[in-house]
Formats: C-alpha cells, structure tokens, sequence
C-alpha cells in the first residue's frame, strides 16, 4: 500500500531529528577529543608567550588583536580605519574602548 | 490516546497534501528559509565555537604585558624598567619578550617574529609556522632569506615547521634566536619589545596594572583578562558589515513570511468553509494550521541547522573565509572544535519556528469560526 | 423522524441589511424517504437545509432529530452529529482544488480515528460504487462534470450518514447526467438512506423518487405533502 502523506512527512522529520541527535552527540565526542590537541596548544601558547589567534594576519593591529592600541589604525590618517576588510568583522579590543561607548560599540555578549 | 494520535495523524496528511499542491511556492518558501536559518546558525556555531577554543588555547596566555609607548606608538622596552617593576609587591617575574613583525613583500603576507624562551634555534637557523612553510614551499632543511632592518639580506636554514595542529596559533610565526632577532630588527641589547609578568595572586592584576603606570607613566600594561575578552568581543558582528547585509535579507523574508502567513487567500478562505461544511470543527481547522506553520519552519529549522553544522565544523567555514581571510593571504587551515552553544539552538528554535508557527495559525482563527453553510450561500 | 418547529432564521439581525431567510418554518422529514424542498431561488431551501444539516443555527425555533433536541448544544456536539448523520452534497460540489479524488472524498474523515488503512480502503470502495476508482489519484481538476459529481457524492456517503441533503444537485448538470444523478439516489434510498433534496428542477421535483414534495416562496411552506 502507498504512504500516507503523514508517514513521509514523519520519516523526513524523525531523520532530520536523528541527524541533529547525532550531530550533538558527535559534538560531546569531538570536544573530548579535542582535549589533547587544545592543551598542546595551549602550552605552546605558554612556552612561546602567544597572546592571539592567528586569524587576520594582514596588519599588525589585526594579527595581535589584544596589543593592538587605539591609534594604530589611525596611524597613517583617520581615513584608514577600516582599511583591511577584517576590520569590519574584528571589533577593536573591550579593554580600548572607552566604557561609555563599549556597550553600544560591541552589543554586549556573545 | 491512540485515536487522538490517529487524528493528528489525518490532519497531517491533509495538511502535507495541501502543502504539496504548491510545490514551487512552499518549495521556494522553504528554501529561502532554510538559507536564513543556515546563516544565522552559521554565524553563531562559527563565533561560539571559535570564541570557546580561544578561551581554551589562550588559557596560558602572559599574566601581564607590560609596553611603552611613546606618543601614541609603541616603543622598545628599555630593560631597565624591568627592574623597576620588579620591586612592585606581588610580581614574582618579570621577563623581557622579544618579538616583532616581518613583510614579505614577494608573497604579501605578514609573519610573526617570536623568540622562544626555550629550546630556541641556534643562530642562523630558524622554526617556521606550517602557513609560511605552505606558501613559500619551505621546509625542514631549505635555506630562506629575509631583507633585514639594514636592507641586507640574511639567509635561515629552517629547523623545522611548527605543529600543523596548532595552526590556529602558529601559522605566521617565525621562531627565532635571540641574536638573530637583534640582528635582523636593529634592536639595541638593552631594549626588548616588551615585559612579561608572573604575579603571584590573580586577585592583584589591576592594582599591579595600576602600580605600574604610576611607576612609569609611558607604560601600558594589559592584562590576561584583558585578553581573553578581545575573543569574546572579537565578533562583536552585531556591528559587523556581513550583519547589516544579512539583517536586511533577514528583514525581507520576515515581511515576505509574515505576508505569506497572515495573509489568508480567498481560496484559502474558500478551503476553510467546505472543510467546515464536511464536518471539521473549528479547532481541527485550526490544527490543521498548526502543522502548515511547522511543518514548514520545523523543516526549514532543522535543515538550516544541519546544513550550518557541516558548513562550520566539517567544511571549515568555507562560505565566510572570504569575509575572514580578508586580504590576508596566510590563513591558518583549521577545523574548529564543535563546541555547540545548546541556548543557541533553543533561541533560533524559539525566534524562528514559534513566531512563524503562530502568524500562521492566528490569521485562520476568523476564517475558522465561519458557519459551516457559508458555502452554501 | 426529524422535525422543525417554529424556524426562522435572520441575518444580519439588527442591521439595515437584516433580511429573513426563513420564517416560522415547521416541517416534519421522515427517515428512509425521500424529501424535495422545492421552490424558486431565494426561497430559503438552502438556509431550511442547513438548518435541518445542524450546519447553522435558527434564530429561533427548534429542531429535533428523532427524539433529540440538538438546536441548543454546542459547536463540538452539533459537528460531531453532522458528521456522522449527515451527508452533503453542494450545489457546487464544493472539492478541494489540487487535491486527488481519494484525498477529496477522505477529508470528511480526517477528524474521526478511523486508522488511515481502512479509510483508504472504504474510500476506494466507495469510489468503486461510482466507477471512479481509476480516477483515484486524478487531481480534482481534471474531472468532468459527472465524475466531479459522482466524487462529491461518494465524498458525502464516507462516513456512512444516514441522511443525505443534497441543495440543486442538478443545477450545474446537464439532463442525462441529472438522470444519472437521480438513478444514483434511487439506489441510496434503496439502501435505507434518508434523502432531503432541494431544487427547483422538475427532473428532481416531478420524479416517481420523490416521497413528499414541500413546496417553499420567500421563506415559508406554501404547501407540503406526497407528490401529487
């Protein structure tokens, strides 16, 4: 006998469903996983006194996000803010944004 | 219980039916949908996961750094100061950090000069990030040569390529000796880039931080909290170019939805009455709504988040490492870890399928309340 | 026996445009015999039918169905009873668009528990009393005047009432088909179907089918009683 439509419409659903399942218990998994390799890293960040990620390496005050100071990208004229297109996606370091501004500059949390 | 099941079950199969009839409208509905769900998602797992492995690896990141600054650019450290910061109650060491930045104008990529405290390379030899070794085809034992602070060229045998693991971290960095780097930058040997702190109780970074200004006025510490929050504010995307452009196609298909939602067509009217006027009560008619609304958003959820999913964590980000890379042109090669914020999920859940869900549902209410002999008349 | 009492029924009550469908109806219907309300467009067949069908409500007056009131109980009770005793046939037959046949004539059961399998299976055989079990899986559409008439049939008989109210089941047919149509009622009342017809088409009005003819203008019985 053909399908309902019900019983298709809850197969693709209850699969869906599954994959998700199984895409958070692969997460459980992959961060346990993960451990080894994020404490080597993190001790290289040690040995080597690292303070960034290596994201945007196209200017110095995008590659140390954190040294970076607030003149910087002003450095060569106030036109250059701005000038690499990371600085549309990287927002400037928490702790160089004055506290007036630093709400509505970085919309608060994550 | 079983017969309510089985009516729900009827229902369902009416509402896929109905559904079904409009293949390319609902098809071309539920894809623009499902896009919407897959970029937002995308964009939170991306910056979730990339903000938590920050915390992780920046962990062990200096306690405090300490540089100087000389109208408004940074200046070498004299190592002088370092003693002075010593007697500071609290601070157990301080220690000078020699690093730097080097173009390379033939590949247009910025390197990271760093000297290790330990087990750097003899001088004349060098280690190099996996991202340098890819695009200049370096490795262990070949010679490379870098144009010093004099213009002079001076030549590195490569020691060996750091981790490709650690990419993340790494991927621009030059190790190098300690000679070597005074060599190559002109820096004189009583000066380094900056200081490093070790204090003894975390409790005491700010009054530290403080101290020191007050101590040496064209000083600038930051300190390890200080940090850790330029990751969780890095993606302050709210701001962020990619945003207003996605808002303003997220805004389009919010009114494109709430039109196709609320607003009930005449035939859609008319399909209510004769439902009405073969037997269906009001509220059959309204569940009947009920599963149109999430059959489709529950769908377009569920497909917009698997699709983000193996977008982030199994194809590397490929859509957004345009946006990322920037003009860079060493980019790490990473896969993050999947760490998965579970609030996320819920809120993109609750702001995306309920809402849609609901104006669905509530436009039908008039239209289910009709006589059932309206179509009669 | 299903009778009516004292029905009026007003729309739009106390508006300009209120207007009297039907007024101070009283009406006796008899089980397993065919009825003809009869009478000229406007007349108030139709609102008498939907009515009798507890698809609306009278204003005031009241109906019972053999010994039971049902004029005052709720929407839930009143569709509950519509559904399992009565059969409609509209004037326009009234299919869902883009649907198929057998989803067509399932819908009146979709909100009973009947499990899906044997409601497909009495719907194909309901179909196949019409010939239309090859057309099945035809989107309603597709359909000629006849099999669109003879689909909305077996879509009233899926939930085996035992009244069926068709109003001006001819009106959109041509004579042979109106034949067909009236062969096919033959049948249900030889199956013991109560049948309560509206029209004002003499091949319905005039046929040796017709029991009791009730004769209707301007919202009252002008006269009632076995065909003449």
């Amino acid at each position: 006998m053909r399908f309902s439509h019900s019983a298709l419409y809850l197969a693709v659903t209850g699969t869906l469903l599954a994959v998700m399942a199984g895409l958070g218990a692969y997460s459980c998994f992959a961060v346990v996983a993960a451990t080894p390799r994020l404490v080597r890293m993190s001790l290289m960040v040690k040995n080597l006194e690292l303070t960034d990620l290596c994201l945007f390496s196209e200017a110095s005050y995008t590659r140390h996000l954190s040294m970076a100071d607030r003149f910087t990208p002003f450095q060569d004229s106030p036109m250059v803010f701005e000038h690499f297109p990371s600085g549309a996606v990287a927002g400037p370091p928490p702790h160089l944004i004055p506290i007036q501004n630093r709400r509505w500059i970085q919309g608060g949390e994550d | 219980m079983r017969d309510a099941l089985e009516r729900q079950r009827h229902i369902l199969d009416f509402t896929i039916a109905s559904l079904l009839r409009r293949k390319g409208k609902n098809g071309s509905l539920l894809a623009v949908y499902t896009l919407i769900i897959f970029i937002l998602a995308s964009v939170l797992f991306f910056t979730h996961a990339l903000k938590r492995e920050a915390t992780e690896v920046l962990r062990e990141t200096p306690e405090i750094i300490v540089q100087r600054t000389m109208t408004g650019r940074y200046q070498p450290i004299p190592l002088a100061y370092a003693d002075r910061i010593r007697d500071i109650r609290g601070v157990i060491t301080v220690q000078p950090r020699l690093w730097g930045y080097y173009y390379d104008g033939n590949f247009l990529a910025n390197y990271t000069l760093v000297v290790p405290r330990e087990d750097p390379p003899e001088p004349g030899k060098i280690d190099i990030g996996s991202g340098i070794s890819r695009i200049r085809e370096a490795y262990p034992g070949d010679i490379i040569g870098f144009t010093g602070h004099d213009g002079k060229p001076r030549n590195f045998s490569i020691r060996k390529i750091l981790s490709d693991e650690s990419q993340l971290i790494s991927a621009d960095l030059i190790l190098i000796s300690e000679a070597d780097y005074r060599d190559f930058s002109g820096i004189s040997a009583d000066q380094a880039t900056d200081l490093v702190l070790r204090v003894r109780n975390p409790k005491e970074y700010t009054t530290i931080a403080e101290k020191i200004t007050r101590l040496l006025p064209d000083s600038r510490p930051i300190v390890r909290t200080e940090i850790l929050r330029t990751y969780d504010a890095v993606f302050s995307w709210r701001s962020g170019l990619v945003i207003v452009i996605f808002s303003a196609a997220a805004l389009a298909f919010v009114i494109f939805a709430w039109d196709k939602a609320t607003g009930l067509s005449a035939e859609e009217r008319r399909e209510i009455g004769i439902l009405k006027a073969v037997g269906w009560e009001t509220s059959d008619v309204l569940q009947m709504k009920f599963w149109e609304g999430s059959a489709i958003s529950l769908t377009a959820f569920l497909l917009g988040m698997i699709l983000a999913y193996a977008h982030v964590f199994f194809a590397s980000s490929f859509l957004f490492a345009p946006v990322l890379k920037g003009w860079s042109t060493l980019y790490p090669q990473f896969r993050l870890v999947p760490y998965v914020n579970f609030g996320h999920v819920a809120a993109i859940f609750f702001l995306t399928v309920v809402p849609y869900t609901v104006t669905t549902i509530v436009p039908s209410w008039r239209a289910a309340t009709i006589d059932p002999d309206a179509v009669m008349r | 026996m299903i009778s009516a009492r004292d029905i009026t029924k007003t729309f739009n009550a106390g508006k300009p445009n209120e207007f009297t469908a039907v007024s101070e109806v009283t009406l006796a219907i008899d089980f397993h015999r065919v009825t003809i309300l009869k009478g000229p467009s406007g007349s108030g067949k139709t609102t008498l039918l939907g009515i009798v069908g507890c698809m609306s409500r009278p204003t005031s007056g009241r109906i019972f169905l053999g010994e039971r009131e049902i004029t005052s109980l709720p929407e839930r009770f009143l569709t509950d009873i519509r559904r399992r005793t009565f059969g409609f046939i509209f004037q326009q037959f009234n299919l869902i668009k883009g649907l198929t046949v057998l989803d067509n004539v399932m819908t009146p059961a979709y909100p009973t528990s009947e499990r899906f399998p044997s409601l497909r299976k009495r719907a194909l055989e309901t179909l196949a009393l019409f010939n239309l079990e090859h057309k099945a899986d035809a989107k309603v559409e597709w359909l000629s005047g006849g099999e669109a008439q003879r689909t909305a049939i077996a879509r009233s008989l899926i939930n085996n009432p035992s009244i069926i109210i068709a109003d001006e089941p001819t009106a959109h047919l041509d004579t042979k088909l109106s034949h067909e149509f009236m062969a096919i009622m033959r049948r249900l009342k030889g199956e013991g179907k109560t049948i309560i017809l509206s029209s004002h088409d003499p091949i319905v009005y005039d046929s040796d089918l017709a029991d009791s003819v009730v004769e209707m203008r301007d919202g009252r019985i002008v006269s009632s009683g076995p065909r003449p």
